[in-house]
């Protein structure tokens, strides 16, 4: 069972007929997910996939002719916040938004927006949504978690990956992952997911995956020393130099605010055991 | 990308925001004649990229034109924290008699756009900082004028003010939300001694990724005063910083670089530099960064590691054999690509005599004992 996504999940795709979705979007249907419909303007009444799923002009038409409760957004940055609100318009349960550059602007419309609606939107810049062995929606690679009693939270999206290997090499299952993405204004942080695998019956623990910039790792650590379940944590960046940025937006350390040792301490203080280096983490899990 | 004082203050001014009298320049004859226009007696501030420029001597009132001509030689001249500076703003010379620190930015825990204020005790740098108000915003609706008045009472804004400063708390806002900033700090907002609110200094940050509809944007970003390799990675739309250490690293994603710098420096190495390819990245992208790892002469081995998800394994494979095609191979490279075409992507680099590792632990201890252990050149 797990979080967010299961094998009930109807999922379409918005901009299918773009070639990263498309390479996605068979992905996931190789990995047993019910990709159902597909949006993309202009282009309603094709089939794609080797005519395995219908293209509709609208999320509402495609809601209305398949029930897709899910919506993957792959739309270009430029035309990302019209997808989001879209779908949300279109009445689907969950968004996971892959798109990564939207204007922070456009996310803080979309996130007031969606303050007033029943739907949860991962990202932007989300690798996506995975629930092994059933369903997943977004740019995790396939095949790589298997079943099991662990959630997982992630801020940076390829580290979640690294992490899902060694869990699978080292036979620990997955129930939930989920990739939040690195963006400064999302509409999910990691509170709400730890609230869910909090009360998951299928979670047992749970593995926090963060990185310097910002604060909210450390709102993470106020809720968690709340949880009954037990919390792992690995935390990127301690030897990123202050005031640099690393990359995205939210990877820079300002002053003191944002530090590694920061977040460590913070997530150390409410009980999260801390893995050292992303290998180490399966040894925490099963000690 | 932060803007430049002027940069700020002259939008700032095209949204309603009254500011000093005064020009930028980057010859100390022109800030003599702008200081004539001025009537003489003028501040000289000096155009750096970075906060503390007043304490570090960059900010010099002259007393009169000739003056403005020495000072402004001299601060072209100077560094300000390994800035040079370039240019300098010449401003008209207010005598204050009070100021406030009023800014608009994105609150990252309510995740929402705020305003905030406060009255500056301090008058001549404007320091100190009384009890800062906030006021969230909702974006969707914009500030509306009695939040302005509440505010304006709260920091102790004479009655005879508040018109004024409603309209500048409007363009503020408006300046905001349309050029995609996310912050803009009036730091001080002032009353002369004649009675005008004006905006002395600004500092405004707008969001790169919201280039696609500001053409402006290309003309604030100023390539001149960045290092060469980070300006050659930002043309390839990558991202890299250089570090100290000997082993260059090239990784998709920021999270999965800064892990592995982190596992450098755990098992005894130091990374050279950051170097994100970002998802989904292009052969040519990606031989454009693996150029930067080749050219850099602290590097002493290199370390890829690729956990394909939105990236294509073979897309990197294709890059790096672009990028060794023009250059003789000077140092041990080691490879290891996992994911979207991983195998694909191993296949390629087979007869290209670098390293392939299997986990990403043992990239990183092959790749530090390559870099201290004086290379022969063997491939192990």
């Amino acid at each position: 069972m797990g979080i967010l996504l299961n094998e009930e999940s109807r999922i379409v795709v918005q901009g299918i007929t773009g070639f990263q979705a498309g390479v996605q979007t068979w992905q996931m249907l190789d990995a047993g997910t019910r990709v159902v419909a597909g949006v993309t303007p202009g282009r309603g009444g094709e089939w794609v996939m080797d005519g395995k799923v219908p293209v509709f002009a609208s999320v509402r038409m495609a809601v209305a002719a398949t029930g897709a409760d899910v919506s993957v957004i792959f739309v270009p940055s430029h035309f990302a916040q019209d997808a989001i609100f879209e779908a949300i318009d279109a009445g689907v349960k969950l968004i996971v938004c892959v798109t990564e550059g939207i204007p922070v602007h456009d996310m803080l419309q979309v996130r007031h927006y969606l303050d007033r609606q029943d739907v949860v939107l991962i990202g932007p810049n989300s690798p996506g949504v995975m629930t092994p062995g059933e369903s997943y929606a977004g740019v995790i690679p396939a095949n790589i978690a298997i079943k099991g009693g662990v959630g997982i939270v992630s801020r940076p999206g390829s580290l979640m990956y690294e992490v899902l290997n060694v869990l699978k090499r080292d036979g620990v299952g997955v129930s939930t992952c989920v990739g939040i993405g690195s963006d400064p204004v999302k509409c999910t942080g990691y509170v709400e997911i730890l609230k869910l695998f909090e009360n998951d019956p299928h979670t047992e623990k749970v593995v926090l995956l963060g990185e310097i910039g910002g604060i909210e790792e450390e709102e993470a650590a106020e809720y968690i020393s709340e949880m009954t379940k037990p919390v792992i944590g690995y935390i990127a960046g301690k030897t990123a130099p202050v005031g640099r940025r690393m990359g995205h937006l939210g990877a820079i350390i300002e002053e003191d605010v944002g530090t590694a040792q920061g977040k460590i301490d913070a997530l150390q203080r409410s009980g999260v055991q801390i893995a050292r280096h992303p290998e180490e983490i399966p040894q925490l899990l099963t000690r | 990308m932060r803007l430049y004082e002027y940069q700020s203050k002259l939008i700032l001014a095209k949204y309603g925001i009254p500011i000093p009298r005064g020009r930028v320049t980057s010859t100390a004859s022109e800030a003599r004649q702008i200081a004539d226009e001025l009537g003489g007696k003028v501040v000289v501030k000096s155009q750096v990229l970075t906060s503390g420029r007043g304490k570090a001597g960059g900010i010099l009132l002259a007393k009169n034109s000739r003056k403005a001509q020495q000072f402004v030689t001299q601060l072209l001249d100077m560094e300000i924290r390994g800035y040079p500076v370039r240019r300098v703003l010449v401003d008209e010379a207010v005598q204050i008699a009070d100021a406030w620190y009023v800014a608009v930015c994105i609150d990252r825990k309510m995740r929402a756009p705020v305003l905030l204020a406060s009255s500056l005790k301090n008058n001549s740098n404007g320091d100190e900082m009384e009890a800062l108000l906030t006021l969230p915003i909702n974006p969707l609706l914009g500030i509306k004028d009695y939040q302005i008045r509440d505010i304006a009472a709260n920091i102790g804004l004479p009655e005879k003010f508040q018109k004024q400063f409603i309209k500048i708390v409007h363009g503020l806002w408006h300046a905001f939300f349309r050029m995609d900033a996310t912050l803009i700090e009036i730091k001080p907002l002032v009353v002369t001694d004649d009675g005008r609110l004006l905006a002395l200094d600004a500092l405004m940050i707008v969001d790169d990724n919201a280039s696609f509809r500001h053409p402006e944007f290309s003309e604030y970003w100023d390539l001149g005063l960045a290092p060469r390799p980070e300006v050659e990675a930002r043309k390839h739309g990558l991202d890299y910083v250089k570090l100290k250490g000997e082993i260059g690293c090239m990784v998709n994603g920021a999270g999965l670089m800064m892990a592995v710098m982190d596992m450098i420096d755990q098992f005894g190495g130091q990374p050279a530099n950051f170097l994100d390819v970002g998802g989904g990245a292009a052969p040519e992208k990606v031989a454009a960064g693996f150029r930067l790892l080749l050219s850099d002469d602290d590097v002493k081995a290199i370390l890829v590691n690729i956990f394909g998800g939105l990236t294509s394994c073979d897309d990197v494979a294709e890059g790096i054999l672009i990028a060794l095609q023009e250059r003789k191979l000077r140092v041990p490279i080691v490879v290891r690509m996992e994911g979207m075409k991983a195998g694909e992507a191993r296949k390629k680099l087979e007869d290209a005599h670098l390293v392939l590792a299997d986990t990403l632990m043992g990239a990183v201890q092959k790749t530090i004992a390559y870099s201290t252990g004086g290379w022969n050149g063997d491939l192990a």
